[in-house]
């Protein structure tokens, strides 16, 4: 069994292969050919994978290919080899499905670009690298695929790199998660220090006697992992990459930095959930990281003009969501989460594109209004998917977000400040949401005229996946209804092999709390719904009934609205504190201590070399008599120290 | 595998390996009449080497002596003649295209090659001192005429006689050696001098000495040891390339295989040769380094770049052990290769009218000639010793043997000495890659044999240098012959 496991990442490989290789050769429907079906055949793959680990008993749901040994050196072993389980199942169903709608999506989005081919070639790339990060079954091979995505995301962002603003965000996303890098490796440093392994099954299997409970060690790996979740899931403080990253095409947004590369930090905690339960300290930390982000960005939402820009805080902000759900070790919530929104935020992302195709490029939500006359699918779509998101109960958001407000409140590791910010943050993000939706497809029509002749509703490779998308973003939160409801929560259960090893060590139980408060889960329920309703309609009021409202809160609220109409300064506080001191010690490495120190030891030994090379080519001056000279030199030489030492 | 036996007997099939290329030397010269005997002379030349090289497979796992001693095959034998083997037939290829380009074709020259190639042989499989000076002679002779091969230039003339006064001169004082050894220990097998060094070091020490001093003298010359070295770029320039590519390579070997055989065998318990060794290796690879830094031809650069190799592997004469000689037997393997293979471009360039392989020649190489730059460079970074190439683990295995014996600032010089080296080669990269030529680059057409010359180095320095522990290991065995 599973012996078909490699070739889940090996089709898009093989897709980027011949679309990379190619480039320029292939005319755009092979392109397009080769690029679905890479992904659609992978997708199939994971389906069969997918049942097949369905198929076995509960315990057994661990299947291991191991292809060959790729740095056997001594005591370090790391093996190319892929672990499906659970947790890595819902991942590669996540990233093949999704990355098979949007590839489908972007052969009509991406139509007219000149550099189709390189589009596709790319794509192909960050899907072999997304399943190599999330099918490795050890740290190393993960880090392969996560630097991978990383490398994608770098030029996918800077596709159109001949815009200044496109190729500078590129290097933005990829300098920023250097950063967090760093802290992946000094984390595995760690880990491979204490456990000799890099292995998921051994060091999870070792961790809890090669660290002690709660101590230093443990902590310290657990928070630099973090770090590097930091950077790839764009937490605070090193988010600022994730809304430039928008200057990319509007489908790479909707796969890269929405749907799956941006949820690998969450993955990887859960990937590690022994470890983090090991460190309840570092739990805290995810969690609070979490909580911040979740309301920090939603707040930048609220003002944001631009509808990619909108929907990247809004990303940033569900990111934390996960690791809220994650920091209160509701490892299964923060997973379930990641996939409704996978649904839900793709499909938006995708929505957006339709809308910003419709508008002949534009993206200012000023200058848009009553679209919903003209692009009836992409409105109804884009509607369900910000139901979702907003937690409206039926639609799969609602039950992923509940959980993990439950959770947060609950949780042995929760609070009920963390379940505080989470209603709050869930306010922020209906209204902002709704406002989105209003001023885009509701109210005035503001666009110009030539703009407005030319509106039309995508072609069918656009709404199609839309539809699709449509559909999971409703029923993909049914796998999951909560238990206080009678029902069964297939999810949390099925992701329970992979949680309960971590588990198991905090043995006072996190489980425990949940099922006698019924009352208790049903009433915050309640409430939040009630909530959630409340702020729909008060954005109804604003951008629908009453307009003028709206301009009045910006003016009564002039200084803070200023604030979050820039990000709170962020990017000019880090370029500021960071940018600048870091050009000014590379300006003096780069004149004083290289081109005057390193430069003038390095040039001058070349020249002694030079010197030295000039003067002993005296001794060779082409007469047969002076190399027997110094022959014969030689020989008294030789003899005299053997003899005469 | 059976142990020596040493026998008086005469058993022709010993010596099949050496019988077949003197056979197709001797067709080659009966035949030499007839028309056109140069196109067949190279067949015939690889048809024998082919013969030989199954021959010498077949006795791979026999440890026997014969003809009183005098022949002996080993796994030690068995591999370095399979090298000479392979440099002669891979010069034959390269030499068909070069010599006729240059209107230098003869039949003889097949014949010298397969001769001396005959000789290295005939000096790998012996342990007797007079057979090795036999074979040395043997292989020799037909260089210094190679050397010179080109009669109508003035260069190449230049070269034959000098190689030949200068290798006159130290035949002399490596038989003065030999002659000193016999002195003190009343024999020339080396394997007698094993069973008896205790009592010829006490009661012959100062002929022990001087004899091994005249041997290193004699054979330091062979390899190009400094200052033993001096003819060689002159010879190497002069040379037609093909000959200076098997210079570089076969001689060289045959000369290690001797070297391996007295000291690392016969006289391994001299412990105070070490120092000479260990002295002669540092100058060896630092003037070589030094003077290719400065050097504008291609050729001359290689030249002196041989001599830095050189100085590499006698380190492994100064560390001593198992370890370092199989690590110095895998050095020459993979240095055969891509040695080879830089000559062999090398050599293809020259094929262009009015060429002198000058470093300025060669730029827009790469625009011409995409493939063979390529190529050029994978050469040219296993030269300078770059991961994954064979010249890579050549060095780190050489390297770490002169470690664990304790040699450190050997080791420290060695490696400081390969960072020098990477300058000149890859200068050969940077011009062909960078630099900017007026007009058009005049093309070089490949032949059949060329192209698989370069197929074979380049996969063999690539593919040893992936997967080096085959190799390794089979050099491993080759000096459990010694034990």
């Amino acid at each position: 069994m599973a012996d078909y496991l490699f070739l889940i990442p090996l089709l898009p490989l093989i897709g980027f292969l011949i679309n990379g290789l190619l480039i320029g050769r292939l005319p755009k429907p092979v392109i397009s050919l080769v690029g679905c079906l890479s992904v659609g055949g992978a997708l199939l793959l994971a389906l069969l994978a997918f049942f097949e680990l369905k198929g076995l008993p509960v315990e057994a749901r661990v299947m291991q290919q191991v292809l060959f040994a790729w740095i056997p050196s001594g005591s370090f072993h790391v093996d190319i080899a892929f672990l499906l389980d659970p947790l890595s199942a819902v991942m590669i169903l996540v990233v093949t499905g999704v990355g098979f709608l949007i590839h489908v999506y972007s052969v009509g989005y991406m139509h007219h670009d000149e550099g189709y081919g390189r589009y596709f070639a790319y794509l192909n790339l960050f899907t072999f690298s997304m399943l190599m990060l999330v099918l490795a079954n050890n740290f190393l091979l993960m880090f392969v695929g996560w630097e991978g995505v990383g490398l994608c995301s770098y030029l996918l962002i800077g596709f159109w790199f001949e815009k200044k603003s496109a190729s500078d965000a590129g290097k933005k996303a990829f300098i920023v998660n250097r950063i967090g890098d760093f802290g992946f490796l000094l984390g595995m440093f760690i880990i491979f220090w204490q456990v000799g392994s890099l292995d998921f099954a051994t060091v999870m299997e070792k961790a809890p006697t090669a660290f002690s409970f709660g101590g230093g060690l443990i902590t310290a790996a657990c928070l630099l992992l973090f770090v590097g979740a930091i950077g790839k899931s764009a937490q605070i403080p090193l988010f600022v990459w994730l809304p430039d990253a928008m200057e990319g095409p509007t489908p790479v947004s909707a796969l890269i930095h929405a749907a799956t590369m941006v949820t690998a930090g969450v993955y990887m905690v859960v990937r590690s959930n022994v470890l983090y339960m090991m460190a309840p300290d570092a739990l805290l930390v995810v969690a609070i990281i979490g909580a911040a982000t979740a309301l920090f960005a939603a707040t930048i939402g609220l003002v944001q003009n631009d509808i990619k820009r909108v929907l990247a805080y809004s990303t940033v902000s569900q990111l934390g969501y996960m690791f809220l759900a994650c920091g209160v070790a509701a490892f299964s919530a923060g997973i379930f989460h990641l996939m409704t929104h996978a649904f839900f935020k793709a499909l938006l992302f995708l929505g957006a594109g339709s809308v910003i195709h419709a508008m002949s490029g534009e993206q200012d939500i000023r200058k848009m209004g009553g679209l919903r006359k003209y692009i009836r699918i992409t409105y109804l779509t884009f509607l369900l998917a910000t139901l979702a998101i907003a937690g409206i109960p039926g639609m799969s958001g609602f039950f992923s977000k509940d959980e993990i407000l439950w959770q947060a409140f609950s949780s042995g590791h929760g609070s009920p400040i963390f379940w505080a910010i989470g209603l709050v943050t869930a306010l922020l993000t209906t209204f902002y949401m709704f406002r989105l939706v209003y001023l885009t497809f509701h109210g005035t029509e503001r666009m110009d005229t030539e703009t407005k002749h030319h509106l039309h509703e995508s072609p069918r490779s656009m709404t199609v996946p839309l539809m699709i998308l449509g559909v999971l973003s409703v029923v993909g939160g049914w796998v999951g209804l909560p238990a206080v409801f009678g029902a069964t929560n297939y999810f949390e259960h099925w992701l329970d092999p992979v949680t309960a090893k971590g588990s198991e060590l905090v043995s006072e139980s996190v489980h425990a709390s949940g099922g006698g408060n019924a009352g208790l889960e049903m009433t915050l329920m309640f409430v939040t719904v009630l909530l959630v309703i409340g702020a729909w309609m008060l954005a109804r009021y604003m951008y629908v009934r009453h307009t003028e409202t709206a301009t009045r809160v910006r003016e009564k609220a002039g200084g803070l609205y200023t604030v979050l109409l820039n990000k709170y300064y962020i990017d000019e506080i880090y370029g500021f504190l960071i940018v600048r001191p870091f050009v000014g010690l590379s300006t003096f490495f780069w004149k004083i201590i290289d081109v005057l120190v390193i430069d003038g030891f390095v040039n001058g030994l070349a020249r002694l070399g030079a010197l030295s090379s000039d003067l002993l080519r005296f001794v060779q001056t082409g007469r047969v008599r002076s190399y027997a000279t110094l022959f014969a030199a030689g020989v008294v030489l030789v003899i005299g120290f053997l003899i005469l030492r | 595998m059976t142990d020596y036996v040493s026998t008086l007997s005469i058993d022709i099939g010993l010596i099949g390996p050496e019988l077949a290329l003197l056979i197709a030397a001797a067709v080659i010269l009966l035949l030499i009449f007839t028309r056109k005997a140069d196109r067949f002379a190279t067949a015939i030349g690889l048809i024998g080497l082919v013969v030989s090289m199954v021959l010498t497979v077949r006795q791979w796992d026999v440890k026997v002596g014969g003809f009183s001693g005098m022949v002996t095959v080993d796994q030690f034998a068995v591999l370095f003649k399979l090298l000479f083997a392979v440099a002669s037939g891979l010069t034959l290829l390269l030499a068909e295209r070069y010599f006729h380009a240059k209107h230098i074709a003869r039949p003889e020259f097949t014949a010298l090659l397969l001769v001396s190639t005959m000789g290295m042989m005939v000096m790998a499989g012996t342990t007797d001192l007079i057979v090795i000076f036999l074979g040395l002679e043997i292989m020799s002779v037909p260089l210094y005429v190679m050397a010179g091969f080109n009669r109508r230039s003035l260069e190449s003339n230049e070269s034959g006689i000098k190689y030949f006064i200068m290798g006159a001169f130290a035949t002399g004082f490596l038989l003065m050696g030999i002659a000193l050894i016999y002195g003190a220990s009343e024999t020339t097998d080396l394997r007698r001098i094993v069973t008896d060094f205790s009592y010829i070091a006490t009661n012959a020490k100062l002929f022990l000495f001087t004899g091994a001093a005249l041997m290193m003298v004699g054979f330091g010359f062979k390899v190009g040891a400094v200052p033993f070295h001096s003819w060689i770029p002159d010879v190497y320039q002069g040379a037609p390339t093909p000959v200076t590519a098997f210079f570089s390579v076969a001689p060289k070997a045959a000369g290690f295989a001797a070297l391996l055989r007295i000291f690392a065998y016969g006289l391994k318990d001299l412990g105070a040769l070490s120092d000479v060794w260990w002295i002669l290796a540092v100058l060896t690879m630092t003037v070589g380094n030094i003077l290719a830094l400065r050097q504008e031809n291609v050729k001359r650069m290689l030249a002196y770049s041989s001599i830095a190799h050189a100085g590499y592997m006698l380190v492994a004469l100064a560390v001593g052990g198992a370890d370092a000689a199989s690590a110095v037997i895998f050095y020459l393997i993979g240095y055969t290769l891509f040695n080879l293979g830089g000559f062999t471009v090398v050599a293809l360039l020259e094929t262009r009218a009015g060429s002198r392989a000058d470093f300025s020649e060669m730029a827009g190489l790469s625009k011409a000639h995409p493939y063979l730059t390529a190529t050029l460079a994978l050469f040219m970074f296993s030269l300078s010793g770059f991961p994954p190439t064979v010249g890579f683990f050549g060095k780190f295995y050489l390297f770490s043997a002169a470690v664990k014996g304790g040699f450190i600032w050997l080791t420290v010089i060695g490696v400081m000495n390969s960072f020098v080296s990477v300058y000149y080669y890859l200068r050969v990269v940077k011009v062909s890659y960078f630099d900017q030529i007026e007009g058009r680059f005049v093309p070089a057409p490949l032949s059949a044999g060329v192209l698989f010359v370069l197929i074979v180095t380049a996969v063999g320095t690539l593919g040893f240098g992936l997967f080096p522990d085959n190799v390794l290991e089979i050099a491993r065995r080759a000096i459990q012959a010694f034990a």
